[in-house]
């Protein structure tokens, strides 16, 4: 239908589709969309009752909506098996400390009595109350160690010691990493297998490569028994 | 007499349309029973009768505030209040403890004495108001003969309440709110007394109980042309005077966050919601006795039914007409309000004056019909029409924007 001369560029065409615009150019008695508007009111309110895809509240202490995948906030770190201090990926290398920046991370790598580095932190804090949650820690991590959690209720009654989080409470096990997030987690997961297959074939090869260096000093030395006297076994 | 014969004494003691007026007999009788004097037995019957008004509708605005939460909820796909209690049965009392405890403040700038004040000021009114419609045939707590007049004497207080609290809270989102409110409230109580007088001069009586009488039988007013547009706009104005949603400019929570309410907290503040709802039963309720016939069955053999309850029936629906429009149409801007009361409502409120005074005059039947419905019917379509042209947006055009 076309639109007479005056109505058109008029903001109401524009706002609708064509059919509104339409009831808009014509008369219609006056009221009536105040009726229409009651029975939209009328319907919600009645199918409330029986129809459930309309009722979307989830009632939040007894159910939960589950959280996406990309939900991140708080950092935790990750460890692999059971136990949270030998499974822990942490080298305490200090990277995420370094880049975090808030500077909310305080690492202390942990020693042996020799002063010697044991590759793992003696402490890890972090303070959330800092925290930002940018994630900046997660990216830069090198060994896989450390992820943004979907942990949300983390609210406390004591705002300083509640809210630093040790690695009592950051380690959390690859299978919670898992569980939260199956596709970063499994190629993570992947990835380290294939690391760790590749680094055990490399030192399957090195051990066959002595291996068989060995029997064949050993063979040769028994082939020529004269020649090898006085030499050293080797190593 | 012993009280014992005389609490088995009439039947009409325990009748079910007595029920409602069964706290003042018992005090009356006890009082007599002891030879207490004359007016002393009156003064007492009266109270009682205040207090039993007093009780009902304060546990009825109690239960409303949370019905209209759940229905305002359920309009908006939502659940409501459902912690407190079965259903959340219980949340008016946790609202009513927690505005209890909260902390009374009293601005600095403000007028101390009539801050504190005007929300009393703002119950009383509708209380007042609540004392002289007829709730049932029995059930009438003050019988006045100018009941109508003394009903609107009484709810233009509500305005001074309202435009005393803007005042005194000392601060500028209130007084914005009062001015709104009292230009609001002076324009919508033009049409709504002018409507209620057809209904006057039909019955020919501002006695409220003889309104009621004379729609017996269904012969209801709003079953008539001139009723029909006289209870519209009576209905629009007593939204508007109960300051409720899309006429509820006076609170603008999105424009003046609370209006003439800004300054208050705690108690003070629930007053002024209760003043609200009691203000919001009270008109409903002129406007069941005016035009919905009162406490009247609709049909002879539903008599059997006590008349109060057919009164709260009634306003049972009217209430929820107020729920049902407060879910679903936004606030309107100052401008269209004041242009829709004076452009619209006061010329069909007029009108409905010698349409009344036609009806009357013909005697109703299919000649009344006939000579009325167009007189009123013509004026409310054109009215709302240029009404509707007028407000249509203009098209803009941008200097910069585009």
């Amino acid at each position: 239908m076309r639109i007479s001369g005056k109505w058109r560029g008029h903001p109401a065409r524009r706002l609708g589709s064509g059919q509104d615009a339409r009831a808009t150019a014509r008369w219609s008695m006056p009221g009536l969309g105040l009726f229409k508007g009651l029975a939209v009111t009328a319907r919600n309110m009645i199918q409330s009752y029986y129809r459930k895809d309309r009722m979307t509240t989830v009632q939040y202490p007894e159910e939960r909506a589950p959280i996406s995948p990309n939900f991140r906030n708080f950092p935790f770190l990750c460890y692999d098996g059971d136990d949270p201090v030998a499974g822990l990926r942490c080298t305490a290398c200090s990277i995420c400390e370094k880049e975090c920046p808030p500077q909310c991370i305080y690492i202390v790598l942990d020693r042996d009595e020799n002063g010697k580095s044991l590759k793992r932190p003696k402490v890890f804090d972090i303070d959330i109350s800092v925290c930002m949650n940018c994630g900046i820690c997660a990216e830069v991590c090198p060994f896989d160690s450390i992820y943004m959690d979907g942990q949300y209720e983390m609210s406390t009654t004591d705002r300083f010691g509640g809210l630093l989080l040790g690695l009592d409470r950051l380690a959390k096990s690859a299978d919670y990493h898992m569980q939260l997030r199956p596709l970063e987690a499994s190629e993570v997961a992947a990835r380290r297998k294939a690391e760790e297959d590749k680094k055990r074939a490399a030192q399957a090869a090195k051990e066959a490569k002595a291996k068989a260096d060995k029997q064949a000093k050993e063979k040769a030395a028994a082939e020529a028994p004269a020649a090898t006297i006085g030499k050293g076994e080797p190593a | 007499m012993s009280l014992l014969d005389m609490a088995y004494g009439g039947p009409s003691l325990w009748a079910p349309e007595w029920l409602p007026r069964l706290p003042q007999r018992v005090v009356e009788m006890l009082l007599q029973h002891y030879d207490t004097p004359e007016w002393l037995v009156s003064l007492a019957g009266f109270a009682v009768a205040a207090a039993t008004v007093v009780a009902v509708f304060l546990s009825a605005f109690a239960l409303l505030s949370l019905i209209e939460r759940k229905t305002l909820a359920r309009i908006q796909n939502r659940l409501g209040p459902n912690r407190a209690g079965w259903f959340g049965i219980l949340q008016p009392v946790a609202d009513g403890i927690k505005m209890l405890t909260k902390e009374d403040i009293v601005p600095a700038k403000a007028e101390w004495f009539l801050h504190l004040a005007a929300p009393v000021l703002i119950v009383v009114p509708a209380m007042l108001a609540l004392g002289v419609i007829p709730y049932g045939r029995e059930w009438v707590p003050v019988r006045l003969e100018l009941g109508l007049l003394f009903f609107f004497a009484v709810g233009t207080l509500t305005e001074m309440a309202v435009f005393m609290a803007g005042w005194a809270s000392g601060s500028k989102f209130p007084m914005l709110g009062a001015m709104r409110a009292i230009s609001q409230m002076v324009s919508y109580e033009l049409p709504l007394i002018l409507s209620a007088l057809g209904v006057i001069m039909v019955t020919g009586s501002l006695s409220l109980p003889d309104i009621v009488a004379k729609q017996e039988g269904l012969h209801w007013n709003v079953l008539t042309p001139w009723g029909l547009s006289a209870a519209l706009v009576f209905f629009i104005a007593s939204i508007a005077e109960a300051n409720r949603c899309p006429f509820d400019l006076p609170e603008g929570e999105s424009e003046i966050v609370a209006g003439h309410m800004t300054e208050y907290s705690g108690f003070k503040y629930a007053l002024f919601f209760m003043g609200e709802y009691l203000g919001l039963f009270a008109i409903s309720g002129l406007f069941i006795t005016l035009f919905l016939g009162g406490w009247q069955a609709p049909l002879p053999g539903l008599t059997v039914i006590p008349t109060w309850l057919w009164f709260f029936a009634k306003l049972v629906v009217v209430i929820f007409s107020h729920l049902w429009i407060r879910g679903t149409f936004p606030r309107v801007r100052i401008d269209q309000l004041m242009r829709f009361a004076w452009l619209c409502l006061i010329p069909m409120a007029l009108l409905t004056i010698p349409a009344a005074g036609i009806w009357v005059l013909i005697g109703g039947g299919l000649l009344g019909w006939l000579v009325t419905v167009p007189l009123l019917l013509i004026p409310w379509v054109v009215l709302t029409t240029i009404h509707n042209r007028r407000l249509a947006p203009q098209t803009r055009t941008y200097t910069f924007a585009d």
